[in-house]
């Protein structure tokens, strides 16, 4: 009996009809569309975007050289090399974040114990020349300047799971 | 309208040159040549920027059946228009792209491939009637002529498969080969359904035959011979859910992997005119051409009305909408069904539709001698 009625089913063609139905209904639903560059979707405080070295309310940059971040990044992204500063402090004299080697997950800001190596929310980025993708300790601080308002409040949202 | 324009053009536009080249003696023949290339071009024009527009419809109507917009960006003049611009943007990448000739081809081929897949589809609009006097080739064997010229476009794809020295271009051929000699059976025996219920080959007959209301068109009598019809189109226009000789998740683009640019867009426009042509074929054969779903039902008094009469009386629109329902057709199929597997097709095509156009025929064949109204008893 059901072998006749699967037959009878599939002679009309009624299962395809069906699916038919089915896409008719969605030509008219509302569309999804985001517009990317006059729309945009909204995005989250962790947001790991494009990296940023953060300084203290004095000026004094955060990073202490622990090497933390360089030792857990699985994209041997980091290299950093560091000196005994005059007043007698550690201090880094080589950050870099090869972009086009990191994988953004996080885990160099995650690993720092100062909160100095951040990803900030900016990904509207690009490089014209070889090299340009290839950040430097100077441009991640100015980058940590520039959005510095952003990534403290990104922190103050997160610190309350943290 | 139509007529006055082509009366304006030969008067004013072909005489005049044929008079002024030719000498007396020959000025009959040539303007009758001239005539014809005319009509062609009023004919082929249209058909060109319908497939241009085609490829942009399909990508809107799909996108819109997937919640998306589509293109809407490509313009005129600083206006987005919804992505009107899109085809012409298109065309125009396609055309400055290089045409790359692979060493291991054969050039003669390769280069004969694409064109010999696009001309059979817009050659065969030479017997298409737009209405009961406009038609190019008003020839007693229209039927025929199609068939044989829709069947003509396999060997685009066979020798494009060849010619390309590849394997996947191979692989793609083949598999078009089989599927389309296997539908061509089907779609003809449908075709003699239509050609018995007509009583003529004669395209312009086949619609005359069909003439009182929409019920007295054949896709009720010959219903099951109108849907074999049908999918058997798209099978015969490699299209989804019957595309497995493009197959990209299998077999990259199939015949025409190794083709790009111009080359590459006249097999895409191929396939296009293909598909127009199959909508076209199906409005004229199944669903009575330029006649007006109406006729007959309502008052003839009703039709001679100004506006309303003009739109609900028979004439070329009701061609171009029944089209371009059909056309809308292929674009929801593909919107909608999953890829068929390469058995599934051939068993769709040899055991499923064979037998029940076979069967139809005889159905049909007793419906005409036994003269059962309100098809066959005029």
């Amino acid at each position: 009996m059901d072998a006749i009625k699967n037959y009878v089913t599939s002679l009309f063609l009624w299962e395809l009809l069906k699916g038919l139905q089915l896409t008719g209904r969605y030509l008219f639903k509302r569309k999804i569309t985001v517009q990317y560059p006059e729309e945009k979707t909204p995005q989250s405080h962790r947001f790991r975007g494009l990296h940023a070295l953060r300084r203290y309310p004095n000026g004094e940059e955060r990073c202490i050289a622990c090497k933390l971040c360089e030792a857990v990044c699985p994209a041997v992204a980091i290299t950093i090399s560091s000196e005994q500063r005059d007043d007698g402090s550690r201090r880094t004299t080589q950050y870099d974040i090869d972009l086009t080697k990191c994988i953004f997950c996080g885990f160099c800001e995650e690993s720092c114990p100062v909160d100095s190596i951040v990803e900030t929310r900016i990904f509207e980025y690009h490089g014209e020349k070889r090299g340009d993708l290839l950040m430097t300790k100077q441009r991640l601080l100015e980058i940590g300047d520039m959005a510095e308002q952003q990534i403290a409040e990104d922190r103050a949202r997160d610190a309350f799971y943290r | 309208m139509i007529e006055s324009v082509f009366q304006l053009i030969t008067q004013y536009l072909l005489q005049p040159a044929v008079s002024f080249v030719l000498p007396v003696d020959y000025q009959a023949e040539g303007l009758y040549v001239l005539q014809t290339v005319v009509k062609i071009m009023a004919i082929l024009t249209p058909v060109l920027v319908t497939v241009a527009y085609f490829t942009y419809a399909e990508r809107k109507v799909i996108g819109f059946i997937q919640g998306r917009i589509g293109p809407n960006r490509v313009g005129f003049f600083g206006f987005s228009l919804w992505g009107l611009g899109q085809p012409i943007a298109d065309a125009v990448k396609l055309i400055v792209k290089e045409i790359v000739i692979p060493t291991g081809s054969n050039k003669t081929l390769f280069v004969i491939a694409p064109i010999l897949s696009l001309a059979p589809s817009l050659a065969a609009w030479a017997v298409i009637p737009f209405d009961d006097t406009k038609v190019l080739a008003n020839i007693n064997a229209g039927l025929l002529y199609v068939l044989a010229l829709t069947s003509l476009a396999v060997y685009g794809v066979i020798i494009a498969g060849w010619a390309s020295n590849s394997k996947y271009a191979f692989l793609g051929a083949m598999r078009s080969a089989a599927q389309i000699v296997a539908y061509e059976i089907a779609m003809g025996f449908a075709l003699v359904g239509v050609l018995v219920a007509a009583g003529s080959l004669n395209l312009g007959d086949i619609v005359y035959a069909q003439s009182g209301s929409f019920i007295h068109w054949f896709w009720l009598p010959l219903l099951p011979l109108f849907v074999v019809y049908f999918i058997s189109g798209v099978a015969e226009t490699n299209r989804a859910p019957f595309d497995v000789a493009e197959g990209e998740s299998e077999i990259v683009a199939g015949f025409h992997v190794e083709y790009g640019g111009m080359a590459f867009s006249v097999f895409f426009m191929a396939e296009y005119a293909n598909m127009v042509l199959i909508a076209v074929l199906s409005a004229i054969m199944f669903c009575g051409g330029w006649l007006s779903p109406v006729q007959g039902i309502v008052p003839e008094s009703f039709l001679s009305t100004p506006l309303i009469g003009a739109v609900l009386d028979e004439g070329m629109h009701w061609l171009l909408i029944k089209t371009s329902f059909f056309m809308f057709l292929f674009l929801w199929f593909r919107a909608t069904f999953p890829r068929y597997r390469y058995d599934q097709i051939m068993r769709l095509g040899w055991k499923v539709f064979i037998p029940i156009t076979i069967v139809w025929l005889v159905v049909i064949a007793s419906l005409v001698v036994g003269q059962v109204p309100p098809w066959f008893d005029g």
